[in-house]
């Protein structure tokens, strides 16, 4: 390749998660499918399955899944190909949460912004439950391991509310039931 | 309340916490932050989960660049956001290395959907832990409640986008929170 062409990918790479950035309310992950139509139909940088394992593979990894970014640059081009995905991933959000920060510290007892956050408070709560539910759903799906993984989510439950037990005993320990073919 | 001492101590709690999120930050960031660390009050937790929401960017990421800030400026937003990305990058591009060669065992797996139930308990465990913060809302205990119910139905069950939900329902709690508060 020459030297050209890999700063035209590097750039359009780091363009393309910069746009995506403002627009990713909820998460990086709602924009995945706008990633997907770029790296994998438009441009054929990805493969189907390049894409939906790096996807995969970020959400197994302990760490923050945004790092998904990370991975899908890397299939790219490499570790410099990670640094400017997720440069232009991070760039404007980091920003923006910071300026909008530090504007609701700076008026926190303005009617409107305890209206704000008064009113969202309940919709996170809800989401939360919700995600727990979407993550717990594919499990509940498939007929081989029902009942073993509903259990295992049970007894999860349970000893987060009734417990100190640290939590990443609970995900090693579901890890080696899984292994050992309990769940 | 307690406070983090250094930049040095920001960083390595968040990369702790990080560390420790396999599936999702989420649960582990309440367990540090509110109950062992004692950084904020489970109040403190919803509502700075609440904004860190509704901006553009992963919600966890946004709370600890919003956590950072509180406590030491620009610094500390970048200390506590250079700690939850930092090593599990390195980790998960290591693991990108090494996958091709993982996916081959059936046991691989096996493992990682017992590690996945886990995590799917710990999210829906950390949501029923929380929902005491919304006993004092000044939208009424039952109302909160109701707006929550409302979300999870609409979001769990039903699939809407997100951004409809928070128009519709973010909007709605927004209106009632202004006519109670005023």
């Amino acid at each position: 390749m020459s030297g050209s062409h890999d700063l035209g990918l590097y750039l359009g790479l780091f363009l393309h998660f910069l746009v995506l950035s403002p627009m990713s309310i909820g998460g990086a992950i709602t924009t995945v499918p706008e990633m997907h139509r770029y790296l994998v139909e438009q441009t054929g940088w990805l493969s189907e399955t390049e894409f939906t394992t790096s996807i995969a593979l970020a959400q197994a990894a302990p760490g923050p899944n945004i790092l998904f970014v990370a991975v899908l640059g890397w299939n790219v081009a490499g570790l410099l190909g990670a640094v400017v995905a997720m440069g232009g991933i991070m760039l404007p959000s980091t920003l923006l949460t910071l300026t909008a920060t530090r504007w609701a510290r700076a008026n926190r007892e303005h009617l409107a912004l305890r209206a704000f956050s008064a009113g969202l408070m309940p919709l996170t709560l809800g989401l939360i439950i919700a995600t727990g539910w979407l993550l717990a759903l594919p499990f509940l799906r498939t007929s081989d391991h029902r009942w073993g993984t509903l259990a295992l989510i049970a007894v999860t439950v349970l000893l987060t509310l009734k417990t100190r037990l640290g939590l990443v005993w609970m995900v090693l320990g579901g890890g080696v039931l899984g292994a050992l073919g309990f769940v | 309340m307690n406070r983090p001492q250094s930049l040095t101590e920001l960083y390595v709690a968040f990369t702790r916490l990080a560390l420790q999120g396999f599936g999702g930050v989420l649960a582990v960031a309440q367990r540090e932050l509110v109950e062992r660390l004692e950084w904020m009050s489970k109040e403190e937790f919803v509502e700075t989960l609440a904004i860190a929401q509704v901006l553009p960017g992963p919600n966890v990421v946004n709370l600890s660049l919003m956590v950072g800030d509180r406590f030491f400026g620009t610094r500390g937003a970048m200390a506590a956001l250079a700690g939850m990305l930092s090593l599990p990058a390195v980790i998960v591009l290591l693991l990108a290395m090494v996958y091709g060669e993982l996916r081959n065992y059936p046991v691989a797996a096996d493992a990682l959907r017992g590690m996945g139930a886990v995590a799917a308990g710990l999210v829906l465990a950390t949501g029923i832990k929380l929902l005491p913060a919304l006993y004092k809302s000044p939208l009424g205990r039952w109302q909160a409640l109701g707006f929550a119910l409302a979300a999870f139905v609409l979001i769990g069950l039903l699939r809407w986008p997100l951004i409809t939900v928070l128009a519709i329902l973010g909007g709605g709690g927004m209106a009632l929170a202004w006519w109670r508060l005023k």
